[in-house]
């Protein structure tokens, strides 16, 4: 089930990056809401990786290369601007590719149609922050663009075909342009135009390929399960 | 966690059931009143605990004060006929 494998790997790797907040957030309140975006994302893994077999062994005993995550969701937090502009260009694309899969008779269709009204959520708190720092200060402003520019090169890969999926990702990517781009322009933000695909463009997550920061992600995940095989609550 | 305190303070209204009202679940931090919705959706309702929010700046609410306490409260004790404790309440009533 590779799919199963592309799909709960974007969910269990997103879900740790923004674990990763816990104790560090700007705030208490917005410790809480990025914490609450983990653990849907954590379920959605889950049951995603147990469609593909044993949930604890794939997430805490495969090595880096046997990960078929998108390179975007494995991208460090960075400032928070980083961390929103990623959750926005993620659950701008998740969004609608649950909704076509909960719209279908496959075997995705149960969980996605739990999961877009959680990522619906996702996406709204990634808008309002998007907004509140494109049009706030001019430093926020300046971060935010930074932080749209950096990513820009990892959304590309979102848009490949997935093996057994049932939908087509491509088709989904007018529609995330536009509403990406309604986001961006609403929130004085410029949409930007480095390349998404092609030799210049980053994107081979779903080939197992991943970026620097993502082995270091893995061995903190990974640590206590291997430390402690079979240890149990 | 950084000093950052300039944030206003919102109070928090949740109304668990449709029927009852809404009752102070508490207060929590938040630049407007649109994140002071979505925060406390995350902090007051993550189990199911509500079907309706309300949030009200913090400096929005006159409270009486606790010098006042006697004044306010004090004479509402020795009126007992304000007090319908003749009725038996029927079994089927819950919130009253």
């Amino acid at each position: 089930m590779s799919a199963a494998l592309a799909l709960g790997d974007d969910a269990l790797v997103l879900s740790h990056r923004l674990g990763q907040w816990a104790g560090h957030a700007p705030v208490l309140e917005e410790e809480v809401a990025l914490a609450n975006i983990a653990l849907d994302l954590l379920g959605q893994a889950r049951v995603l990786l147990s469609l593909a077999g044993d949930e604890d062994e794939l997430a805490f005993l495969r090595e880096e290369r046997a990960f078929r995550n998108v390179q975007l969701v494995e991208q460090p937090n960075g400032d928070f601007a980083h961390t929103i502009a990623r959750q926005l260009y993620f659950s701008a694309y998740q969004l609608p590719l649950y909704r076509e899969l909960a719209a279908g008779d496959g075997p995705f269709a149960p969980l996605a149609a739990k999961a877009a009204q959680e990522v619906d959520y996702h996406l709204d708190h990634a808008r309002q922050w998007t907004l509140r720092l494109g049009d706030g200060t001019q430093e926020s402003h300046a971060r935010m663009q930074r932080a749209c520019d950096a990513l820009w090169r990892y959304t590309g890969e979102l848009f490949r075909p997935v093996e057994g999926l049932g939908v087509d990702p491509s088709a989904l990517e007018q529609g995330w342009l536009r509403s990406v781009g309604e986001v961006l322009e609403r929130a004085t933000l410029t949409l930007p135009d480095g390349p998404r695909s092609g030799g210049w463009a980053a994107g081979a997550g779903r080939e197992g390929l991943h970026t620097e920061s993502f082995g270091r992600m893995l061995a903190e995940m990974q640590h206590l399960h291997r430390s402690h095989p079979g240890a149990s609550w | 966690m950084s000093e950052r305190t300039d944030w206003p303070l919102w109070e928090v209204f949740v109304r668990a059931r449709r029927g009852l009202s809404h009752t102070h679940a508490g207060s929590l931090h938040a630049p407007d009143a649109e994140f002071a919705l979505r925060n406390a959706r995350d902090l007051y309702t993550r189990r199911g605990e509500g079907v309706s929010i309300w949030v009200v700046p913090s400096a929005a609410v006159t409270a009486s004060s606790p010098d006042e306490k006697d004044p306010f409260f004090a004479p509402a004790a020795d009126k007992p006929y304000r007090h319908p404790t003749f009725y038996e309440i029927p079994d089927g009533v819950k919130h009253l």
